[in-house]
């Protein structure tokens, strides 16, 4: 397809020159974004494969430091982001039903949502400072002998670093949401043109996805063996 | 000069001026000479370290730096070189400039990330000068657990840092090919009639998209280990180094095939054009590469056959390091059957090419002989190991960069440079380059271990010689950079095509237009069908 970039441009102010057409454009964005995540995935991935590692090698220890999170507390925020991830897709569909007004509130839900998730993140890390149970020389897990201390403390370093770097995207997702609303305010989504707001969907929902792993791994594997 | 009176063609080089103009332009061509200027600061700052250690190597004792900054060379030679240069040689500068045109694009798909990710390697190439400038790392460019993370007193941190900002780069140049491989290609260019160049390039992109973000949480992991000290690759709180190990090699032998692959790419375009032969089974070429890149992830085992790893996994590790020979010497065989009754010309990117078969060869069979379990116990840790990646890093990627960069010279520039000049630097080069790491093979057979300044009295002739070698290889690199600037200026001026090659890149003018083509090419023929430019003026050949 010649195209005639002066006129292309013409036509769709959102056309890069480097397209012929809207679809091509789409279709590359969509597939950077995946592709994206597929990175995000190896990156998630290496973190996982530590946590495997040392599971296996002390799953007792592991067993008993995974039960002293609060269960309840984990689960609830799972509900939090599940909810967040069931907005997210509603704020999808109206950009693509083209309703402006439907998207900013749906995606300012989604940035409440999360903002919620994000909160009790931080209160169940203030309540591990309070007990003692963050990396580091003043870290402490009641009635264990000192070499079973160190099995702990790995427990806690991989649940700070995991659910740490999780939070860190949620962070980020939070910015994209904030420059998603500012832009669908301005008008610039409409049914032929919302790509950002799917793909920010997409990053949305994966994040969400991580923590659907993050969550059983981290409070609720062995959780019977409490006793 | 008063001949400028015919108004210049505008092109991608002076349609605008000013340091603005390149520093926040988008067009992929000026951001491949961005990342040019920029690898090859790196390249000659690796450069630098390699001297000093060659000259310390001279005697057998230690009488020109201590072992603690003997340690700090070879670990910012490594770094230097690895990170900064061989890993994004040639995508990032000849896959930038000539991906999009050799499929018929404008662009690649997404500009400002492509600009974007030369930031991100400055960025992480000035974190890292700076270690190395206020005062060094001396852990090895491995950075193995624990010495890194526990006892080593220099600037792993920062250097780390350096590594992991730059690893994004990698990441976003890889993520940017695939789509635009994917998504930008001309109307016509089919997958099976796209340059082997370009897929050499889809190859390594995926490694780039599905390695470098592993070694990048293996860097946060470190990072965390050496300043929270939280256990996880420490033995006396529970972790494993060696789990350490496993993580880096996932990445870091991948990382291999990523500098090695668009090399072969360069290597394909070169052995047809000046044989003028379509590339000899180029369906199993273009596999090769996606072979290589998949069996590449199998392998990082390899590495550890002298730690704690099974002697099981060991096996299995050394039996698919062996598979990755077969896509390996398909390639060979097949550069090879395409010289035969080919019009070969010995033009210089030419002599490159054959500069690279030969000692490919020799790097890929000496690393069978390392993934072979017993004899690697032997040569673990020698110069045997040293010249075997030195002949595949050296000896492949740098000879058939410097072939490309020949090669394309006057697309980028419009100039031709200096054939008689060059054909002597790439000789040079050659031979010095055997006399340098040749007799490392010896001496690694012998014993010699690396990463030790201090060696017995029977090692000197050879050490000796490996530094007169290193010498000659010197001033043939210094060779092109001379004249290529000097072409710029002087250099006669290049026409559209002046090999008579197929390729896309070779029917815009020289140097191209802004968006590459004037008009959108249609493809018609397969990648090398010689036919279409037959009766073309080949001005060298």
């Amino acid at each position: 397809m010649p195209a005639n970039d002066a006129h292309a441009h013409a036509e769709s102010p959102a056309l890069r020159v480097q397209f012929d057409t809207e679809a091509q454009q789409k279709d590359a964005s969509t597939l950077g974004m995946w592709l994206f995540l597929i990175t995000e995935v190896m990156f998630f991935g290496g973190m996982f494969l530590v946590y495997t590692v040392y599971r296996n090698a002390y799953p007792g220890i592991f067993a008993i430091a995974s039960s002293s999170l609060d269960v309840y507390i984990g689960a609830a925020n799972t509900v939090v982001l599940l909810c967040s991830s069931f907005t997210m897709v509603l704020a999808v569909r109206a950009a693509q039903l083209g309703q402006r007004k439907a998207i900013i509130l749906f995606l300012i839900l989604t940035l409440i949502l999360g903002g919620i998730f994000l909160g009790v993140k931080a209160y169940e890390w203030n309540e591990k400072f309070q007990e003692h149970h963050v990396p580091g020389s003043s870290f402490h897990f009641e009635g264990m002998q000192p070499d079973e201390q160190a099995h702990a403390q790995l427990f806690f370093s991989l649940y700070f670093a995991m659910t740490g770097l999780h939070a860190l995207h949620m962070v980020i997702g939070v910015g994209m949401l904030l420059f998603l609303i500012r832009q669908a305010q301005k008008g610039r989504y409409s049914a032929e043109y919302m790509t950002p707001v799917d793909l920010g969907g997409l990053y949305w929902h994966f994040v969400d996805i991580i923590w659907i792993f993050l969550f059983p791994l981290l409070y609720l594997i062995d959780r019977h063996l409490k006793g | 000069m008063i001949t400028a009176a015919v108004p210049e063609r505008e092109n991608y080089l002076n349609n605008a001026y000013g340091i603005k103009s390149w520093l926040l332009t988008r067009d992929h061509k000026r951001i491949g000479l961005l990342y040019l200027f920029t690898v090859t600061l790196f390249f000659f700052l690796g450069g630098a370290f390699a001297t000093m250690i060659r000259i310390e190597l001279l005697t057998p004792q230690g009488n020109f730096v201590s072992s603690e900054t003997y340690n700090k060379l070879f670990t910012m030679h490594g770094v230097a070189m690895i990170f900064f240069f061989l890993i994004p040689a040639i995508p990032a500068t000849l896959g930038n400039f000539f991906l999009p045109m050799m499929i018929g694009a404008r662009d690649l798909a997404f500009p400002r990330i492509n600009l974007l990710s030369w930031y991100l390697l400055v960025i992480g190439g000035l974190f890292s000068l700076f270690a190395m400038l206020a005062g060094g790392v001396d852990t090895g460019w491995t950075f193995y657990t624990p010495y890194s993370t526990t006892y080593s007193n220099s600037w792993v941190i920062a250097t780390a840092l350096g590594i992991f900002i730059s690893g994004f780069s990698s990441i976003l140049t890889g993520l940017n090919f695939i789509v635009t491989v994917h998504r930008m290609r001309a109307p016509g260019m089919t997958w099976m009639r796209m340059p082997l160049f370009v897929w050499s390039h889809y190859a390594t992109a995926l490694i780039q998209v599905l390695g470098t973000p592993v070694v990048a949480v293996t860097i946060i992991l470190l990072f965390c280990e050496r300043v929270f000290h939280i256990g996880i690759f420490d033995p006396t709180l529970g972790g494993d180094p060696v789990l350490f190990q496993h993580m880096f090699w996932f990445y870091s032998h991948p990382a291999v095939y990523i500098m090695i692959l668009p090399a072969m790419g360069i290597v394909s375009e070169l052995v047809s054009v000046f044989s003028r032969k379509p590339v000899f089974g180029y369906q199993f070429v273009a596999y090769a590469s996606m072979a290589i890149a998949v069996l590449g992830f199998l392998v990082w085992g390899h590495h550890l056959f002298v730690s704690t790893q099974s002697v099981y996994a060991a096996l299995v590790f050394s039996f698919l390091s062996y598979f990755v020979a077969i896509p390996s010497a398909i390639k060979v065989f097949n550069w090879t059957a395409t010289l035969y009754k080919g019009s070969i010309s010995f033009a210089t990117p030419m002599l490159y090419a054959f500069g690279f078969i030969g000692l490919f060869t020799i790097g890929g069979l000496t690393g069978l002989f390392v993934a072979a379990l017993g004899f690697d116990v032997h040569v673990t840790d020698t110069y045997f190991v040293v010249a075997h990646f030195h002949y595949i890093m050296v000896g492949g990627t740098i000879m058939a960069y410097l072939g490309g960069l020949h090669y394309w010279w006057p697309k980028i520039t419009g100039r031709m440079y200096p054939e008689g000049w060059a054909k002597l630097s790439a000789l040079i080069i050659f031979l010095g380059f055997n006399l340098t790491f040749f007799p490392q093979f010896i001496l690694g057979y012998l014993g010699m271990p690396r990463r030790y300044h201090v060696y017995p009295d029977e090692f000197q002739v050879l050490h000796v010689l490996s530094t007169a070698g290193a010498s000659v290889l010197a001033v043939g690199y210094l060779m092109p950079m001379i004249y290529f600037i000097w072409s710029l200026r002087y250099g006669k001026v290049a026409s559209a095509n002046p090999w008579g090659a197929t390729g896309l890149e070779w029917q815009t003018p020289s140097p191209p237009p802004v968006h590459n083509f004037d008009v959108t090419p249609i493809v018609t023929h397969d990648a090398y069908d010689y036919s279409t430019v037959i009766g073309q003026e080949v001005e060298v050949g």
